[in-house]
């Protein structure tokens, strides 16, 4: 465990030194100053039901929005045409925050540069983001804000056309939520680019995520209200997320590898089917529990479930990636097991296990991790990394019946 | 050019009848069932005139044992409930039940300071600087804002109003504002960008609870805040036996059977027990109205309520959730015996809108309030591994 967390910790150094200066971002000195209180006073007023239409043009906003009306559509003239900067937010830690609504759909607009996170949607009901852009213009940098789409709490949630690029945690991330599906978005230059954390019920597909140094996440964390389980992940192109780390230490998403594909950490019930996964130089798939997350069981309440379980990884497309992974420790272990010019295999795994669950030294079927499609690199976490080695292939051969599909209603 | 020295003229000539004009008689308070005053004045909660605020009849006065810090503006609640209306009820834990017409308002104000009209004095957050038997001097003090809580047949309302630079009328304004000045202290001069929320706003700490749907309510009025002395013109009293005597409380046990927050206005150092108990008082009224198990926190797992037992969900060795920059690269929430390291000093310091903690509600640091968490997380012992 310790050799893995100097491995993240040098992977971080080297990203950090990697990461050149940040670009600049979107010069705002034409944007219009007035509107900003219209569009304030209107989410204010907003009645049940309202459509608040935001005309064509770019708009500075000084304070962080809010509604808290029900049934609400905020829709601009297209994510290009209507943008909404935050460059010179002076107040709130959000662009836009919607909280305990039942019913908002926001779409065919931009937000842009916010100080803090881009839309965050708390505690609400039948939530569709469409068509929308949460961008920080001045390309990856660990000052940007943390995350673009951020519903939370929420139950069904519908998140489709979208682009998120630029945050210094999720582009698009779901937490705490019920019945989520994200689709046919893309997700570039995050640190993460998909996040499903915590949420039970999840479709992600259709999506590409690219240059994220984790391309789409599937995570359960200690110490949160309520657990996540059952996520569908499909038909996604994943590919060369390999953006040097730029997360703010200390955060769950900082202990990422830049290089990895499809990340599940502590989460149970996930099956990961028909993507096309590229040129990810780490791993195209990680299957990790809270112990190799870089968090070990400090602080974590009893009652948190660290191992991922009952996982289901088959017919993936898988081309390139694994051949320069991300810290120094993997890169001796690839050359250790496969040669100068070898690479990791498709799936890479710590090796932990809930021995309490055991029975004759298996998991139950219904636990087992199963992964048709790639060989599993087990890095032997539970043993000090001791001996890592390509897994028995018995032990992965198996499946779990598919996952039902997301009904939403919306 | 005439215009203007006309209209000179006549400022001055109504600056000079405000000088010699009488202060008003109480005004008879009002509750306004339906609808959003343009003008505060129209609730009668409060008036000025003649160089004073003075409170409306029957209006009753309250201060918090500890207070919220909200840019060292000093602050004047208070509380009226129509008579037909009956008491409040009681409650051990959560705010008081109040009934329908009660009507509570929050004046920010700040003393004067010499250098002109935006000058102001920065003293300890969340006194009563210059507040005397039921009238305010503004000779002395300067009127930012005035927060009217509305007890209504649907729930509660929150509306505020922001008082105009002559000091003669507070005005109704949704969308909030700021309300630039200099605060002066002994260190000099700072900036102050002075922010009114918005109602939404209010809503972001007012719904202590987003799990019930009864919206926004009032934080201050519960029986740990409350259950604290308070200076009235008549004398010295606590302020939950003043209410039940008063009529204005049901069913509340006496002051000593009631849970108390210790009372803590600024004083350091302070150790042992004391420093504990002062410093969850802090955490509660700055921070428990999102951070507890039903507010608009409870993503983050973290809880910080007074009852709330020590362990990771108070932050000891707990992890940020969505912190993003907010953890300033540091790793714990609260790492014992190390503040320097803990994420809670980093954001209460913070005065970037997506780092500092509480979110709304200041634009600077509270200096005592850093100096007492941090002194609580350093009298910690164990670290975390």
């Amino acid at each position: 465990m310790k050799h893995f967390k100097i491995a993240l910790m040098g992977a971080s150094l080297f990203a950090l030194a990697a990461c050149g200066g940040p670009e600049e971002s979107r010069d705002v000195s034409g944007f219009d100053r007035e509107y900003q209180n219209t569009l304030m006073n209107a989410l204010l007023d907003a009645q049940p039901g309202d459509v608040i239409e935001i005309p064509a043009g770019e708009f500075i906003f000084e304070r962080g929005l809010s509604l808290t009306v029900d049934d609400v559509t905020l829709r601009g003239a297209g994510m290009d045409e209507t943008i909404l900067s935050f460059a010179e937010q002076r107040q709130g830690a959000e662009g836009l925050l919607v909280s305990g609504v039942e019913g908002f759909t926001l779409e065919n607009l931009a937000f842009e540069d916010t100080v803090g996170d881009s839309v965050k949607i708390s505690d609400s009901t039948d939530v569709v983001i469409r068509d929308v852009r949460v961008e920080w213009t001045n390309g990856p940098s660990t000052d940007n804000g943390a995350y673009g789409l951020y519903p939370v709490q929420s139950t069904n949630v519908l998140i489709e056309g979208a682009v998120a690029i630029g945050a210094s945690d999720a582009g698009i991330y779901v937490g705490q939520s019920e019945n989520v599906i994200v689709r046919n978005s893309r997700a570039e230059y995050n640190v993460a680019g998909i996040e499903i954390e915590n949420c039970n019920n999840a479709d992600v597909y259709g999506n590409v995520a690219t240059n994220n140094t984790g391309g789409i996440l599937i995570f359960n964390m200690p110490n949160l209200p309520r657990p996540g389980a059952g996520t569908r992940v499909f038909d996604n192109d994943v590919y060369e997320n390999n953006t040097g780390n730029f997360g703010h230490a200390g955060t769950p998403v900082a202990s990422v590898p830049a290089g990895s594909g499809i990340l599940i950490n502590s989460n149970d019930d996930v099956e990961i089917f028909n993507n096309r996964l590229r040129d990810n130089r780490t791993a195209h798939v990680i299957i990790s529990s809270l112990y190799t997350s870089g968090y070990e069981d400090l602080g974590v309440t009893e009652d948190f479930d660290p191992y991922p379980e009952t996982i289901y990884i088959h017919d993936n497309q898988y081309e390139g990636g694994g051949g320069n992974p991300d810290g120094l420790e993997l890169q001796a272990l690839r050359v250790a097991l496969f040669g100068p010019t070898g690479r990791l295999p498709g799936v890479l795994w710590d090796g932990y296990m809930d021995e309490d669950k055991m029975v004759d030294g298996a998991l139950p079927d219904d636990l087992r991790l199963c992964v048709t499609d790639a060989e599993v690199l087990n890095a032997d976490a539970p043993n000090g990394f001791s001996s890592p080695q390509l897994a028995d292939a018995a032990l992965f051969d198996c499946t779990h019946e598919p996952r039902p599909a997301v009904e939403l209603d919306l | 050019m005439i215009r203007s020295l006309i209209a000179s003229l006549f400022v001055s000539a109504l600056l000079c009848a405000c000088a010699q004009e009488a202060p008003p008689e109480p005004p008879q308070p009002t509750f306004i069932a339906e609808g959003r005053p343009v003008s505060l004045s129209d609730w009668g909660q409060l008036a000025v005139g003649g160089g004073e605020l003075v409170l409306g009849d029957a209006v009753t006065p309250y201060q918090l044992a500890t207070g919220l810090f909200t840019d060292y503006a000093q602050k004047l609640r208070t509380v009226w409930i129509p008579v037909e209306a009956g008491p409040a009820g009681y409650d051990p834990e959560g705010a008081f039940d109040f009934p329908v017409g009660t009507v509570i308002t929050k004046t920010f104000y700040y003393p004067r300071a010499a250098g002109g009209p935006g000058y102001v004095a920065r003293v300890d957050g969340d006194g009563m600087a210059h507040f005397d038997e039921r009238r305010l001097d503004l000779e002395a003090v300067r009127l930012v804002e005035t927060r009217v809580l509305v007890r209504r047949e649907a729930g509660w309302e929150a509306l505020p109003y922001i008082w105009n630079a002559e000091q003669t009328e507070a005005t109704l304004a949704r969308a909030g504002g700021f309300v630039d000045m200099i605060l002066v202290s002994e260190a000099g001069e700072e900036a102050l960008g002075y922010v009114v929320p918005n109602v939404n706003q209010c809503a972001g700490c007012h719904e202590t609870d987003t799990t019930d749907g009864l919206g926004v309510r009032p934080i201050g009025p519960r029986a740990r805040h409350m259950n604290t002395d308070f200076e009235y013109f008549d004398g010295v009293a606590n302020q939950i036996d003043h209410w039940s005597e008063q009529g204005l409380l049901a069913d509340a046990p006496a002051a000593e059977a009631a849970p108390r927050n210790v009372a803590w206005r600024g004083e350091l150092p302070l150790a042992g027990e004391a420093l504990d108990r002062a410093a969850r008082a802090y955490l509660d009224i700055n921070c428990s109205h999102c951070h507890s198990r039903t507010g608009p926190a409870d993503t983050s797992g973290l809880y910080l309520e007074a009852h709330e037992p020590t362990g990771p969900h108070l932050g000891i060795c707990k992890l940020p959730i969505a912190a993003g920059r907010g953890t300033g690269n540091r790793r714990y929430d609260i790492v014992p015996g190390a503040s320097e390291d803990s994420i809670f000093t980093y954001r209460l310091a913070s005065v970037e809108a997506d780092v500092m903690m509480p979110e709304l509600g200041r634009a600077l640091q509270h200096d005592e309030g850093v100096a007492l968490i941090a002194a609580w997380i350093d009298a910690m012992s164990g670290g975390c591994g």
